[in-house]
């Protein structure tokens, strides 16, 4: 074990003295991928094959925030909605109260984290939800009393597909794809579910 | 390093006290600011100022020289205003670099020290004591105090590296589909209580990008820009970003760019 760690090491103090000899004043003819792909080495289970795009990622990369033509757009939208896989087993709804400990915890996916861990929601980090929670952020619309909207089939599937994949009604939306992208899992997401719509939910607390 | 080992454990318990503090007073808005008020115009990074000061003379390395003959920019051995002209194209290595990276060439240029040594462990980890890097850094940052951001635009190279920037500040990948713009293209947002500067826009990037170097309360280490960005990488969800890497250049070049004018303030403070 700890001949492999040192060999990597040294692997990766070799990628870095190259990175080095290759940057510099090509940048005009560079294409930005190959540009981070040289300023980076894998890290942990984190390997250089998080820079590879995916087509919505690719039209979503520019300053207007959106996808320069209509057709494109609309095909990403497609897509996306395909994506969507709705509860095998029926149940929209599973446990508010893991659901609110999945909302909260901001672990998962990078270098730092453990991967045997499950990942985390980090609802909170871009919204607001339970009035108990104040360090919430603002990036994404506040979420109080969410259950308020009724719990009709139109709604519950509009969230479901919210969460698994929200490109679904915004192409490129900043939210995560949390079911497509295999960050949560079906339990999960129907915990999550219960947690914005259950009454006893503090979310739906007035 | 002998400077600090008297101070810092006794400011990190200050600092965990206060933060107790300010949790219970005020969660929204700043909650360090009753730290700042205790702490009045001293910043701890001083001490790590003056250890850079102190490496920047000293004989290091095989050929036993010091850094004075550094050449920054404003000519070998000019630290005073160098790093708000920063990052900057070099005639000797005919490319950009920024402070970072620049401090590493010379260190293997006039020391000459292995670069995969130094960049071994560029940064502190938790409950480190500092690193050279950080040390000169600061020092070197501290020499601008209070002088515009100025990095220049004039050379085609400076010109495609700010270019190159832009393209990596909004360029989205990994499981999250996170871009730098994810976080930092809006005005007035915030990740939980952290305010998230936009960076697109000249006051907040002016703001963000003159106060590092910072000293990090919560550490109780001074971190660097470059630190910045690899941390902020790893939020995004991708691999580790390497120091003074043509993409942290770029991206560097991208913030002070857009920031041009504001009055360096660093080393700053930081939660
Ligand atoms: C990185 C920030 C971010 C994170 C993390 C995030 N969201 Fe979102 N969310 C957004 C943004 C931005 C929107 C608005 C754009 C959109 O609808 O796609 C949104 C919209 C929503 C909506 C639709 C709101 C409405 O009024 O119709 C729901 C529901 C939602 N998020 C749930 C969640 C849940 C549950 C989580 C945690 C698993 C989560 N979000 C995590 C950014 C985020
Ligand atoms: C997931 C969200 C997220 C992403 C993506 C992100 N950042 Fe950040 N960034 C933050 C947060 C949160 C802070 C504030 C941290 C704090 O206050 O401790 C921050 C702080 C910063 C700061 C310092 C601002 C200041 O005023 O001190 C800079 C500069 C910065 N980010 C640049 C970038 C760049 C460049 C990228 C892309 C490589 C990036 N960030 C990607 C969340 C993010």
């Amino acid at each position: 074990m700890l001949k492999i760690k040192s060999l990597l090491a040294v692997a990766a103090v070799s990628v870095m003295v190259s990175a080095y000899a290759d940057s510099g004043l090509h940048s005009e003819t560079k294409a930005v991928e190959s540009v981070w792909r040289e300023s980076m080495v894998a890290k942990n289970h984190v390997g250089l094959d998080r820079l590879n795009q995916t087509a919505l990622q690719k039209a979503c990369s520019n300053a207007d925030d959106n996808v320069a033509s209509n057709a494109e757009r609309e095909q990403l939208r497609q897509a996306a909605t395909e994506s969507v896989v709705y509860p095998t087993d029926g149940k929209f709804f599973g446990d508010w109260q893991r659901g609110e400990a999945i909302a909260g915890n901001g672990k998962g996916m990078q270098w730092s984290d453990n991967p045997s861990d499950p990942n985390g929601g980090n609802c909170y980090a871009c919204h607001q939800m339970s009035p108990d929670e104040v360090a919430y952020g603002t990036v994404g619309p506040s979420l109080r009393n969410y259950g308020m909207r009724g719990t009709s089939q139109a709604m519950l599937k509009y969230t479901w597909a919210k969460i698994w994949n929200p490109q679904t009604y915004m192409v490129c939306s900043h939210m995560p794809r949390f079911g497509d992208a295999g960050i949560l899992d079906q339990q999960q997401i129907q915990d999550l579910m219960a947690y914005l719509f259950d009454p006893a939910s503090p979310v739906n607390r007035k | 390093m002998s400077a600090k080992s008297g101070f810092v454990p006794l400011l990190r318990t200050l600092s965990v006290c206060s933060l107790l503090f300010a949790v219970a007073a005020e969660a929204q808005d700043d909650p360090f600011a009753e730290y700042r008020e205790m702490m009045g115009d001293d910043n701890p990074a001083i001490f790590v100022i003056e250890e850079g000061a102190e490496l920047w003379t000293k004989p290091q390395g095989p050929k036993q020289a010091s850094l004075e003959q550094c050449d920054l920019g404003l000519g070998a051995g000019v630290v005073k205003g160098a790093y708000a002209q920063l990052p900057r194209y070099f005639d000797d290595t005919r490319q950009v670099m920024d402070l970072e990276g620049r401090l590493i060439h010379c260190m293997v240029s006039l020391q000459g020290r292995d670069r995969s040594d130094i960049l071994r462990k560029p940064y502190s980890g938790t409950g480190d004591m500092g690193t050279e890097l950080e040390a000169l850094a600061s020092y070197v940052a501290d020499q601008s105090m209070g002088m515009p951001i100025a990095t220049p635009q004039d050379h085609p190279a400076e010109k495609a590296t700010y270019a190159m920037g832009k393209e990596l500040f909004f360029y989205r990948a990994g499981p999250y589909d996170f871009s730098c713009a994810t976080c930092h293209r809006q005005d007035e947002k915030r990740i939980r209580l952290q305010n998230l500067p936009n960076l697109t826009a000249h006051a907040n990037a002016g703001e963000a990008y003159s106060s590092w170097p910072a000293y990090r309360i919560s550490q109780g280490l001074v971190r660097t820009m470059g630190w910045r960005m690899q941390n902020c990488a790893k939020q995004q969800r991708l691999p580790q970003l390497l120091p003074g890497s043509e993409a942290v250049i770029s991206l560097i070049t991208y913030m002070s760019v857009n920031g041009s004018g504001t009055e360096m303030a660093a080393p700053g403070l930081k939660r």
